[in-house]
């Protein structure tokens, strides 16, 4: 009987084998209408942008100059690019590294459920969901040099007014512990959700054994954590890289460009100023992309590298 | 021992949340409180007129922000549903060519995008419109929703596919019967999320529709913050105001906001 299917199916199946690739397809089409349009024209255009001078009038007329490589190295060799590079890289570095830190703490501390503790968890997730602009002026208001609660309450004890957002010596921290902020959420419910995969009975054995809570974190709950914390600090490496909006809100990349990243200088030089200089600002970008995509290799690298083990 | 976590659980929960009290607390404080030193920590002479303001100057901005939020979830579920349902059961060629330029896509920061958006917008004529807002805002979400839809459908069972193929269905019918009410909680997840992102875009609506008069509420507060830096408490009344989705969330989908952090994170 089976053998009989089998031979009635054989034929039938190799002639509905390509109806099934086109039926694939069809169901695929829009998503890759979609990216062609959406995805690569725009990235197309943009690669295009910083290969010519488009000056405004050219923008409109569609006649640039093809310049090549020279607003890469007009860029490179601009001292403000070393400058948004440290910017960039110490706003992502200290973001991430803390966001990190603080993140794997709440996972841990909430990892033992208690009284409350699903309610408590759901409400770190506010920063979050918050829309930039709300927790960006939000802080800006808290900032404020002479009316800002912070400065307020560091004055209760003994500490000066600080300029946060209008001293070139501190704007860069400020944005960065505002971004922090909006970071802890999303770093506590993934290393949470990773804790909750570590078996329970290694816990257990380590209690029996006498390893206190100290020795238990560093022996069983960091190292097993390992695989999801890599991902973790990726995934904020590569948000943290683009972020805009929370800084040009705050600052616009001021004072004296003190907390200008790359991602801020390219919106600044695009759309930030009465004169669009839409081919240095492509330029950018496109070094902005390249840094982001190095460590998207290293992402998907570790993730093959999961699934493999 | 229980008691004293809950009682830290609550202290962290007052000092994380401290920035969203004070945005109430300044919504709610009167204009010629607004600059006394030190700050009044609590509204004890509340004023509503910060809301009156901002509902009678951001109503339309609110409008505009809803249209462009559900616009922008229609969009992205009819992309990215029959996509995912591709991927992960139809076995198409490059399925994993596929993933690979999904992932990459959502590296790519969006003042990039913005930039090709825009030199493409001012020559369609597209520049300061609703639906090219629409179209730039999907693109937040569809690499999201394509690999999320695709990691929900490969759980569904193969027999209850092949068994609808037997009875003689098309694979349309498959979809549309079997494949979408199956997948109800994913396709809330990716509703939730994709509308919260189109509601919080700042970097399209400020690149791409500065100099409209329809303009999200994003744009609204942020030309309200230019325009009078002195009238904070309709600011953050305004602020207040557009946080409202979010904690319609938080309150009644937080199961769904989980399932969308975590998704493509962390593995089983």
């Amino acid at each position: 009987m089976a053998s009989t299917v089998g031979a009635l199916a054989r034929p039938g199946h190799r002639a509905a084998r390509r109806p099934v690739r086109w039926t694939a397809l069809a169901f695929l089409a829009p998503l890759l209408v979609y990216l062609l349009l959406f995805y690569a024209y725009p990235l197309y255009r943009n690669i295009e942008l910083s290969l010519h001078d488009y000056t405004p009038r050219a923008f409109i007329q569609g006649n640039p100059e093809f310049t090549g490589l020279d607003n890469y190295a007009a860029i490179l060799s601009d001292d403000a690019f070393l400058r948004a590079l440290g910017n960039t890289a110490l706003f992502t570095l200290v973001s991430i590294a803390a966001q990190y830190a603080v993140g794997l703490a709440l996972a841990v501390f909430f990892h033992r459920g208690f009284r409350l503790s699903a309610v408590l968890r759901a409400m770190f997730l506010v920063p979050w969901l918050l829309p930039l602009i709300v927790s960006a002026s939000t802080w800006s208001w808290m900032l404020n040099s002479d009316n800002g609660i912070v400065n307020a309450a560091l004055q209760a004890f003994g500490i000066g007014q600080i300029n946060w957002l209008t001293s070139p010596d501190t704007s860069l921290l400020a944005v960065t512990i505002a971004n922090i902020w909006l970071g802890v959420p999303f770093n506590l419910v993934i290393l949470y959700a990773g804790l909750q995969n570590i078996p329970a009975d290694l816990y257990e054995a380590a209690g029996l054994d006498g390893a206190n809570a100290w020795q238990r974190f560093w022996r069983i709950t960091f190292p097993l954590l390992r695989p999801v914390s890599a991902i973790t600090l990726l995934l904020g490496l590569i948000y943290t890289l683009k972020v805009v909006d929370i800084i040009w809100i705050m600052t616009r990349g001021g004072p004296a460009d003190a907390s200008t990243t790359l991602a801020i200088w390219s919106y600044r030089e695009a759309f930030g100023t009465g004169q669009p200089d839409f081919s240095p600002a492509a330029a950018v970008g496109n070094l902005l992309i390249l840094i982001a995509f190095a460590a998207g290799l290293i992402h998907v690298r570790l993730q093959r590298g999961e699934e493999r083990a | 021992m229980r008691h004293w976590k809950t009682l830290a659980g609550i202290v962290l929960v007052a000092l994380m949340l401290f920035p969203v009290y004070w945005m109430v607390n300044v919504s709610l404080t009167r204009t010629g409180d607004m600059r006394a030193d030190p700050p009044h920590w609590f509204p004890w002479n509340p004023t509503f007129e910060g809301y009156a303001a901002a509902f009678g100057q951001q109503l339309p901005a609110l409008a505009t922000s809803l249209f462009i939020g559900l616009g922008t979830v229609a969009l992205t579920l009819a992309v990215s549903l029959p996509a995912g349902y591709a991927l992960a059961k139809l076995r198409p060629r490059g399925g994993r060519a596929i993933d690979f330029l999904l992932l990459v896509a959502q590296m790519i920061p969006a003042v990039v995008m913005a930039m090709g958006f825009y030199a493409i917008y001012i020559r369609l004529g597209l520049l300061n419109t609703v639906p090219g807002l629409i179209v730039a805002d999907s693109t937040l979400a569809v690499p999201f929703g394509v690999l999320l839809f695709r990691a929900f459908m490969a759980g569904i069972p193969g027999e209850l596919l092949s068994a609808a193929q037997l009875d003689g269905a098309s694979t349309w019918r498959t979809f549309r019967s079997i494949i979408l009410p199956l997948s109800r909680n994913s396709v809330i997840t990716v509703s939730l999320f994709t509308f919260l992102w189109a509601w919080s875009d700042f970097i399209f609506a400020s690149t791409l529709n500065r100099n409209s008069d329809v303009i999200p509420i994003t744009l609204g507060i942020f030309r309200y913050i230019g325009n009078n830096t002195t009238q904070w408490n309709s600011i953050m009344a305004t602020a207040v105001i557009a946080s409202v989705p979010a904690a319609f969330l938080l309150v009644l989908a937080q199961r769904y906001i989980a399932a969308g952090v975590t998704a493509g994170a962390v593995k089983d």
